[in-house]
């Protein structure tokens, strides 16, 4: 009995180490043929970078310099860490009044947000994006003001389930004490929604950063151009010649933040983003 | 202290219903009149009723083909990831050492954005499609099974995650009782444990039907410039911004009013969601 349930956790470790390395094998071929030179790239797609097909980092040199891509990732990060703690703070904030103050208005509002989640991005992308550009927030200023407006529905909706299923009295015993609703918020409720603060970061973090369609049609594929704008616009033959090296270091490029921060804080997000998608 | 909080409306929800009323509200509403209109551009938009929903079904050619292709790609991609990611869970609710690992791995390709996952299979499928001297584009079957298998890759992780929260929760009880009964894995597996998690069945199916039929970024990345293989978000997409010359509002029409189809579809997946996962909660 002892032996045959051995056998079978072997072939059971053989399966799921087979599984990893078919998981991995993309981020890997990928990542080995950014150290290739252009022609082995198109050619030999799956040979090591050996001998004479070895360039060293000369294709991460020539992804930075060649694209600007150092400017795309700042843009990027910039949009990104603006948006999210916009998103989180100011919807939190929304989420605690439309709860705690109930009336047929506030009670609409969080039909429209809730509605919102389930429109897809085609069905606004035109309208969005004239009064993006009618309204001057083809900027990245205007884009993190943008995000705030996409970001609401999940955001609000996420928020108002919490506080939903915390008690008032609290907060009610602060105002007693003498704290207006500015101070309570800050000092009570927001401490209390961490939990779901940190998942909605999280899910906002995911999608500002991998964003295309928005950021392309809002700031285009000039110098304000984010990063997966960027890497489009270099794979599809955007910036002229196409130079497949330089393209392999661009996607180890973008690829790289996310695995890092993914190993660090793996917890959380996938709590986080399995949460999220059981709520929405 | 509600009455107090009651005026600092300005402070707690303006920013928030600003951005929203700009980059939502507006923009819906403005989408679904355009939708009755021919414009070049927004200011100047000529009413025209419902001829924009019939152009959808008799003037242009790929929103039929676009849909069905769509409606394919969702079952085969609700089928397979479903299938794969339970039985990844299985594996992985098993007693053994280095479990963890295996799940880190799996959920991986979740992270990765769109356009960069697109980027990385054509790479790889084109690779392997050039031992037979072809690419992508030569047969919209190989672009078709390649939306599939990248959104395997993608969805797989995700669902495992869900599976394996719904396979925790089956009482050691229930599976000791039916051990002692004598009943094989088999049995087991389909009379136990798949009835038990069904509330998970049903989540994940909806979320890959989902994302499935939203698909954009990936099917861009991969193989967006083939008509052949753009599924609705990418027809749509095409229809508005591929078309220049004097038709151009009329696209520009027909465009908004798919949208507008595309988004009633989604509303009613959703609603069906909310009928079928509302009836299970009750029922628990």
């Amino acid at each position: 009995m002892k032996t045959r349930r051995k056998a079978f956790n072997a072939v059971i470790y053989a399966v799921l180490i087979l599984l990893a390395a078919v998981f991995l094998a993309p981020v890997f071929i990928v990542i080995m043929n950014s150290f290739k030179g252009n022609f082995y790239i198109s050619e030999e797609p799956f040979t090591l970078p050996k001998d004479e097909k070895y360039v060293g980092i000369e294709n991460f040199i020539k992804g930075f310099t060649q694209s600007d891509f150092l400017q795309a990732f700042l843009n990027s990060a910039v949009i990104t860490v603006f948006s999210v703690a916009g998103i989180v703070l100011l919807t939190a904030m929304a989420a605690w009044y439309i709860v705690r103050i109930k009336n047929r208005f506030t009670k609409m509002l969080y039909y429209l947000f809730t509605f919102s989640m389930i429109v897809p991005f085609q069905m606004v992308m035109y309208t969005m994006t004239y009064f993006a550009f009618e309204l001057d927030l083809n900027s990245i200023p205007g884009i993190v003001f943008i995000y705030l407006g996409f970001g609401a529905g999940l955001s609000v909706f996420m928020f108002s389930g919490f506080i939903k299923s915390i008690p008032a009295e609290i907060e009610e015993a602060a105002v007693i004490d003498g704290c207006d609703p500015i101070r309570t918020f800050f000092m009570i409720v927001f401490p209390i929604l961490r939990p779901t603060a940190i998942t909605v970061a999280i899910l906002n973090a995911m999608w500002v950063w991998n964003d295309y369609l928005l950021p392309y049609l809002v700031l285009g594929s000039g110098e304000k151009r984010t990063l997966p704008v960027a890497v489009q616009m270099a794979l599809t033959g955007g910036y002229g010649n196409k130079d497949m090296g330089a393209l392999m270091a661009m996607l180890v490029l973008a690829i790289l933040p996310i695995i890092i921060f993914y190993l660090f804080c793996q917890k959380y997000i996938i709590k986080g983003v399995v949460a999220g998608a059981v709520k929405g | 202290m509600h009455k107090s909080l009651k005026k600092y409306f300005p402070v707690f929800v303006m920013p928030v219903l600003a951005a929203f009323t700009v980059s939502f509200l507006a923009p819906f509403a403005m989408g679904v009149y355009l939708s009755f209109t021919r414009f070049k551009t927004v200011d100047s938009s000529e009413w025209v009723g419902f001829e924009n929903y019939i152009s959808i079904f008799t003037q242009d050619e790929t929103f039929l083909y676009s849909l069905w292709l769509t409606v394919r790609f969702t079952v085969v991609s609700i089928i397979t990831v479903n299938v794969l990611a339970f039985a990844v869970a299985l594996l992985l609710t098993r007693k053994l050492k280095g479990i963890n690992f295996f799940r880190t791995v799996f959920f991986m390709p979740n992270l990765i954005g769109g356009i960069v996952l697109g980027h990385i299979w054509s790479l790889i499928i084109n690779g392997i499609l050039g031992f037979y001297g072809v690419d992508i584009t030569y047969d919209p079957s190989y672009g078709f099974w390649g939306l599939v298998v990248q959104m395997n890759w993608q969805m797989i992780g995700y669902m495992m995650i869900i599976y394996i929260a719904g396979l925790q929760n089956i009482p050691e009880q229930i599976n000791e009782a039916a051990a002692i009964d004598g009943a094989s894995p088999v049995r087991k597996l389909f009379s136990i444990t798949l009835p038990m998690v069904m509330p998970s069945v049903t989540i994940c199916t909806f979320l890959t039907l989902t994302n499935s039929f939203k698909l954009f970024d990936q099917n861009l990345a991969l193989n967006g410039k083939n008509a052949e293989t753009s599924l609705l978000a990418l027809d749509i997409y095409k229809t508005f911004y591929d078309h220049t010359g004097l038709r151009l509002a009329e696209w520009h029409g027909i465009g908004q009013a798919k949208a507008v189809v595309f988004f009633l579809l989604v509303a009613v997946i959703a609603f069906v969601q909310l009928r079928v996962t509302g009836r299970k909660e009750v029922e628990h």
